[in-house]
């Protein structure tokens, strides 16, 4: 199964966020504060710090039947380390590499920088990449690696 | 089969929650779970009576397990560990599943699919717990100082509490002068006194105090370090700019607000005899025998209120204060000469609490008040005479006829508007609001805590607060303080990274990319492997994923938790709940 049964908005994909306990994860948590809307197919697992995300996490969520991963990282507010940011890049590229040996495309790991007051960039991040995973080929099909 | 005893509560939250999320649904998806023994849907979870039902519960059936499915972690992980912590649960068995602010409240449009994401939320939960292990806090020793930026009323009232508490100060001021806002304000309700001669007892005693370290011309360059020890440095700029090094276990921010400043145009602004608030305050207490502007004297004066505030697009919080600040000068204007005109024409007017008196005593005194409809505000022009000013407007409460006051003066009430402190904003990472300014964990609750470890916020950096309440805020940063720092330790997750010798080989690449220096070699039965320091680790997980043999795992964060947790949100939602019943 790749795609859960939407509700509201039919079949949409399911999109696995990590996210960090101080930055990032109140940014979300504000989204939700502000009644901002995005798909209920977007879960979070929170982590101290986006470096700390292990490439295998993301490969095993592709593989369990997650359509994406996003790394929702502390960007350069990262209060553990100053190259937070090229540390969670070297991981998401890692599961990136890992993933295509697999015959998922890359695309399927998006990362981004997220502020604690980043609402509206974290919908928007959300709808996009929604929209771009939508436009891939179901995982599993054996067509996308092409 | 797990042999672990879970209990789970799942919150309605008022209806915050159970108004989208069908939560006995989720109860029903969950209660089978592996290691569940335990599941039940709560009005509020975080009520006494429902904590005090945990308690018991977990006392009489063994638990060794909690999960609580409410709001966010950031409100409530402290709460149900003191639950877990006080029914003699390890509190590091707990996990908070956040099913308000990350489910309900964001897909209020598609209700169905909030309730099937919260039942994977609540079973990634459950995985949390199934794989938690007792943990013990770890301590640090704190430093028994508290910064204080910013010496208005707020920050000069704090500095003296947390020095009576017996907590060394370092009060930074960025003016050359300490005292705010409201050293510059006269008489003030509700006994007179003047801003200026509370702000001058206020600093009286501070220089009492030879704790506090008092720097002026002073602004914050840079912030390191961890709660309880915190390491600053102060830019001062005086003639010859210098700097210093401060170690503190806390912060306290108390910059306060700016003014909203109209534009030219609004509402006449620019034209002579059309003042703010701040203007129109300053021209009452500089007066005594009469009222007079540009030598004239002024006979009627015309309020605007809401101006700035209010207004969509715009500052769209209700400043709060002024209606208070406005009835109160009118008053003072009644009192210097008996004679002057007021007429206020207001939106509404929000003088609440014991200002109600105030509005009372202003009606008494002559003034007369007009509400004018929210999309027709009055408007400002100068009279062809080239002398006065002429306000039209339309009073609602009688019969909303257009009406023109002739006016020497025009008062444009305008609110508190947050201040443009992006430098220090930036170094303290402080969370900002919509309106744009500084964001508490919970306005009732943690009403001065942010979601940076000991950094406090107090006073109108907030959002718009009177001196009374500037104060109250100040001194519940006091407790907050005391309650961080007194005890001189204080308790850290002891959610950091551990080594399995048995995996590792040693091979040092966890060594070189540590920036604290938390990791060593060790030799174990002969063989060279890696331990972690828990007091020097800081439990960000860097170190995992480069370990080429898997042995490293971040407490709280394990791979066995969180591959569990990715296996649980990944399962079909509704696979359980509709299983025929047996």
């Amino acid at each position: 199964m790749t795609n859960r049964a939407g509700t509201g908005g039919g079949s949409l994909p399911r999109i696995l966020v990590f996210s960090t306990n101080n930055i990032s994860d109140p940014g979300i948590d504000l989204a939700g504060s502000r009644h901002l809307h995005y798909p209920a197919t977007v879960s979070t697992i929170t982590v101290p710090c986006s470096s700390g995300i292990q490439p295998a996490w993301i490969v095993h969520a592709i593989e369990s039947g997650f359509d994406g991963v996003f790394i929702a990282t502390d960007g350069d507010e990262c209060a553990y380390l100053p190259d937070c940011n090229e540390r969670s890049a070297r991981i998401a590229a890692e599961a990136q590499e890992q993933l295509r040996s697999l015959g998922y495309p890359a695309q399927r790991v998006r990362m981004a920088a997220l502020c604690s007051v980043c609402a509206e960039p974290f919908v928007n991040h959300m709808r996009e990449f929604s929209q771009m995973l939508a436009a891939l080929a179901p995982t599993g099909t054996g067509e996308e690696a092409a | 089969m797990s042999e672990r005893r879970i209990g789970v509560y799942i919150c309605h939250c008022g209806g915050n929650i159970s108004d989208y999320v069908d939560v006995a649904k989720v109860r029903d998806a969950i209660k089978d779970e592996p290691g569940v023994v335990h599941a039940e849907t709560t009005l509020f979870a975080c009520s006494d009576g429902t904590q005090q039902d945990m308690i018991q519960r977990i006392r009489d059936e063994k638990l060794d397990g909690l999960v609580v499915a409410s709001c966010s972690p950031k409100l409530h992980l402290f709460t149900f560990r003191g639950v877990s912590k006080r029914a003699g649960l390890n509190p590091f068995q707990y996990s908070q599943v956040n099913i308000r602010e990350q489910d309900s409240w964001a897909h209020g449009d598609d209700h169905a699919g909030a309730t099937e994401k919260a039942i994977g939320l609540v079973k990634a939960g459950i995985a949390r717990t199934q794989w938690s292990v007792p943990l013990e806090p770890i301590s640090v020793k704190t430093t028994p100082k508290t910064l204080v930026i910013g010496a208005g009323i707020a920050g000069l009232r704090a500095a003296i509490g947390l020095a009576d508490i017996g907590l060394g100060v370092y009060l930074v001021e960025r003016e050359k002068e300490l005292g705010g806002w409201v050293a510059r304000f006269g008489a003030m309700y509700p006994n007179r006194s003047s801003g200026r001669e509370l702000i001058d007892r206020l600093v009286a005693e501070v220089k009492k105090r030879p704790e506090i370290v008092v720097l002026t011309n002073a602004e914050l360059a840079s912030k390191s370090g961890s709660f309880g020890n915190y390491v600053t440095e102060i830019r001062i700029n005086n003639d010859i700019p210098d700097s210093l090094r401060l170690e503190v276990g806390s912060i306290v921010v108390a910059t306060g607000f700016d003014t909203y400043r109209p534009e030219i145009g609004e509402y006449g602004y620019g034209i002579d005899g059309v003042l703010t608030l701040p203007e129109f305050k300053e021209l009452v207490d500089h007066s005594t025998g009469s009222l007079t502007y540009h030598g004239k004297p002024v006979r009627t004066v015309a309020y605007i209120y809401c101006v700035g505030n209010r207004q969509p697009g715009g500052n769209e919080y209700c400043s709060r204060y002024c209606c208070a600040a406005t009835v109160h000068a009118s008053i003072e204007v009644d009192r210097i000469d008996q004679n002057v005109h007021q007429y206020h024409l207001y939106r509404d007017i929000r003088t609440y609490g014991k200002f109600e008196l105030m509005y009372e005593e202003s009606r008494k005194r002559g003034s007369v008040y007009m509400k004018f409809p929210d999309g027709t505000p009055p408007s400002v022009a100068k009279a062809p005479d080239g002398r006065t000013l002429l306000v039209t407007t339309r009073d609602t409460l009688t019969g909303g006829e257009e009406l023109t006051i002739p006016a020497d003066l025009v008062v444009l009430v305008t609110g508190m508007v947050p201040r443009d402190n992006e430098e220090l904003t930036t170094i303290l990472k402080l969370p900002v609001g919509s309106d744009g300014f500084y964001n508490e964990i919970h306005p009732k609750l943690r009403p001065v805590e942010t979601v940076v470890d000991g950094v406090m916020i107090a006073g109108a950096c907030q959002g718009p607060k009177n001196s009374t309440e500037s104060v109250a805020s100040g001194l519940t940063a006091v407790t907050q303080s005391g309650a961080m720092l007194m005890k001189g330790v204080a308790e850290l997750d002891p959610l950091v990274a551990t080594v399995d010798p048995e995996r590792c080989t040693w091979c040092g690449a966890c060594q070189e990319v540590c920036p604290y220096a938390a990791i060593d070699k060790i030799t174990v039965d002969g063989r060279e492997v890696a331990t972690i320091s828990a007091a020097t680790c800081k439990g960000c997980g860097g170190c995992t994923s480069y370990c080429p043999d898997h042995a490293i795992d971040l407490l709280g964060s394990t791979t066995s938790q969180i591959e569990s947790m990715i296996d649980s949100l990944a399962e079909d939602p509704l696979e359980r709940v509709e299983e025929p019943v047996a």
